[in-house]
């Protein structure tokens, strides 16, 4: 191990080692540190990773990376406390290389990854915790941890949605409570015939599943649900900023949406593997931070790289992406034995160029239209009514469905309905 | 699956608990009820909890380092909040 390496990583995530990959494979020294025990000890996803990014740098990762289940299932519910109302998607569609998803736990996964880092020629360090930058003629030119300072022509910070670090060199603020959100997840254990019958899955197959409405006590945010091998991830989402006027604690909604009349049946006989939680970053395009200053550029969550438009979330396969441009930045930077500030803004402009901030321009109005309470509350109350007046028959004489869909509709007013309606479409 | 409490959930959890050296520093008076309130139906693991005197308690053993409690209180009752020492913490086993 020379002195000076050419980059230092700091976290090994899936941004980290995807950049860590590239930037070795093409031979150049990088350190990767890790503050967990092991690469994935301190991630959590809910989760789901959409293929594509990864696919383009590892082709046919899914056959030997650790994924647990291709997912073929997609359904979205309308929950209230007594019911829910839910669209199943099943297509073998959905697993068709490129178009493919797959359930993945952190832990596993992200160790998997980071030894592919190592096999391409990154040194890996975990158990070490990077505590500042090293700061050089306003350059940033290594890191610090504990006693121990460590040179690099660049670092990158791929240190997670709470980045200590970025904040610290000022290339982002405080984490603001409207920005992010807080996971809840239980990894529940179940063995694999009974979820696969629970679920009507085929082998190797699973099921993606995101909730709205009194899963989250009828404020902002979501449950979600998704199968992995032999266990279920089930778990719930809540921006921060709205918890305040929430009626029930974080742990209080993850219980109370475990015992849910519709949940309840699918964990029957499971035994908790784990509890686990983490911040999630949810403004999208309107959180960004300055992504490069000289001599550092910053990744994946810790650059809020998580688009968010309430049916679907994804963050992993836009680490992933931005952990490749920040490596073939680099690599220019590298060529032309320049890294500062100017030369690094390669980094931005190739994620310019991609899906990462094409769709994070592109659904930026969505976090907005999600501050919406009816959303949570009046809509997913409207559709349980409506199917109570489609379904139960009590020997009251019946009325016309015309009558009866519109009952429903006034209760939140025709021009509201219209007006979300709208908005809705216009953030998507 | 039965009820559980959140001291059930957390004990199956792996944790290297970084004894007498906590991450996290709360203001021990603080009594603004509404800061408080806060943390205590934030905080996923439940470690946030009301005395009777009006100020609050705080169990850094059981943190799963999500950050909630930085976001909603970095100014008022989390006086430091900091990532435990390396190798020490919540240790996730799936993630």
């Amino acid at each position: 191990m020379s002195d000076k390496f050419d980059v230092i990583i700091v976290g090994a995530g899936l941004a980290g080692s995807t950049a860590g990959y590239i930037l070795a494979n093409a031979g150049l020294e990088v350190l990767i540190i890790e503050r967990g025990n092991s690469a994935g000890s301190k991630n959590v996803t809910g989760g789901r990773l959409y293929s594509h990014s990864l696919e383009k740098i590892i082709p046919n990762f899914a056959q030997e990376a650790p994924v647990e289940r291709k997912v073929t299932k997609e359904k979205i519910s309308f929950m209230t406390e007594e019911s829910a109302v839910t669209l199943d998607y099943h297509s073998i569609r959905l697993g068709k290389q490129f178009q493919d998803s797959y359930v993945v736990l952190r832990s596993e996964f992200d160790q998997w990854l980071a030894e592919k880092a190592e096999e391409a020629g990154a040194v890996l360090a975990t158990g070490v915790r990077v505590d500042d930058l090293l700061v050089k003629d306003g350059k940033v030119s290594g890191v610090i941890a504990g006693e121990d300072e460590m040179e690099a022509d660049v670092v990158i910070l791929a240190d997670g949605v709470n980045s200590l670090l970025a904040q610290k060199i000022g290339l982002r603020q405080e984490l603001k409570p409207h920005e992010v959100a807080v996971g809840a997840k239980e990894i529940i254990e179940l063995p694999q015939n009974i979820l696969e019958d629970r679920f009507n899955l085929n082998e190797g197959e699973g099921a993606s599943w995101m909730f709205v409405g009194s899963c989250t006590g009828g404020r902002i945010g979501g449950g979600f649900l998704y199968t992995n091998k032999d266990s279920i991830s089930l778990g719930i989402v809540a921006t921060v900023g709205d918890i305040e006027q929430s009626e029930k604690s974080i742990p209080q909604m993850m219980e109370d949406f475990k015992q849910h009349p519709s949940i309840r049946p699918l964990i029957k006989d499971g035994k908790l593997a784990e509890y686990s939680a983490h911040l999630v970053p949810e403004a999208g395009y309107n959180m960004l931070p300055k992504l490069y200053s000289n001599g550092v550029v910053v990744v994946g969550d810790a650059a809020g790289l998580v688009i968010n438009i309430g049916y679907m979330v994804r963050g992993m396969d836009l680490a992933i992406a931005s952990g490749e441009a920040a490596a073939k930045a680099i690599l220019d930077a590298k060529e032309k034995q320049d890294f500062s500030e100017q030369s690094l803004a390669k980094y931005k402009q190739l994620l310019d160029e991609s899906f990462v901030m094409k769709d994070l321009q592109l659904y930026k109005k969505f976090p907005e239209f999600m501050e919406n309470h009816r959303i949570f509350n009046e809509y997913p109350k409207m559709v349980d009514d409506i199917m109570a007046d489609l379904f139960i028959i009590d020997g009251q004489p019946s009325k016309p469905i015309k009558s009866k869909l519109l009952s429903h509709v006034k209760k939140i007013g025709i021009l509201n309905l219209i007006k979300d309606g709208i908005k809705g479409v216009k953030s998507l | 699956m039965k009820a559980m409490t959140i001291e059930e959930k957390l004990s199956v959890d792996k944790f290297f608990v970084d004894e007498g050296n906590p991450h996290i520093i709360i203001s021990k008076d603080a009594v603004d009820p509404k800061e408080i309130q806060k943390l205590i139906k934030a905080c996923p693991a439940g470690l946030y909890s009301l005395n009777e005197d009006g100020t609050i308690s705080f169990d850094y053993a059981g943190c799963l380092e999500c950050g909630t409690c930085r976001v909603l209180c970095k100014n008022t009752i989390i006086k430091e909040w900091n990532y435990p020492q390396a190798t020490c913490g919540i240790e996730f086993r799936y993630g």
